[in-house]
């Protein structure tokens, strides 16, 4: 299973906002709490749509979420 | 569902084995036995759905967009098993094998397709699954 390059501040996230529960999260975005455990262990990418949901619930934009190493994967 | 299917399969295999003792197996009456395995199977695997549903905790059957994509690219692995024992039935039918070679071939291709996939989900849950 290729693993992906996105890596993600969730979990500090979670704790900056009050130390939020995974499963608080997951109720808030309409998931499971094992969803947002593998989210937030790199095992999962969630949709774009999902992505959005979680950083609107942090109240923060998409890429205090979510990174991508600069300059991989890219095609010049 | 891969416990239904594999011990769906098991019952088929003792009957159809019980009932060979010196006759070939060709010639063993499996039709019934199979039928029979087959729609208890499908009718076993609503049940336990539906027994899953009504008796499990508040949430733990709930499912999402991660379980959705895993349990489609499950299928996704489990069918190929499906393409290889429609096309071996084909190879069998070809070469003009009996009946009982062809019908099995095609069951076990059934049973392989829900173990694969069954795996493929778990290996999918454990180790973690990228959308593409």
């Amino acid at each position: 299973m290729k693993s992906t390059r996105v890596t993600n501040a969730i979990r500090s996230l979670r704790f900056a906002h009050g130390e939020m529960t995974q499963a608080e999260l997951a109720d808030r975005i309409g998931v499971t709490r094992q969803t947002i455990i593998a989210i937030e262990q790199g095992r999962y990418s969630p949709s774009l749509e999902m992505a959005f949901q979680i950083a609107r619930v942090f109240k923060v934009p998409l890429d205090k979420v979510f990174q991508y190493p600069d300059g991989e994967g890219e095609k010049r | 569902m891969v416990l239904v299917a594999v011990g769906g399969y098991a019952a088929y295999l003792i009957v159809i084995l019980g009932r060979a003792g010196s006759t070939p197996l060709p010639e063993v009456s499996y039709v019934p036995p199979l039928l029979w395995t087959i729609g208890g199977g499908i009718v076993a695997a609503i049940v336990l759905n539906i027994a899953v549903a009504i008796f499990s905790p508040d949430g733990v059957g709930k499912t999402d967009q991660r379980d959705r994509e895993i349990g489609r690219f499950g299928e996704y692995a489990g069918n190929s098993l499906v393409v290889i024992g429609g096309l071996a039935a084909l190879v069998m039918a070809m070469a003009e094998l009996d009946h009982f070679w062809i019908a099995n071939a095609i069951y076990l291709a059934f049973v392989l397709s829900a173990i694969l996939g069954s795996v493929a989900k778990i290996f999918a849950y454990h180790c973690g699954f990228q959308s593409s």
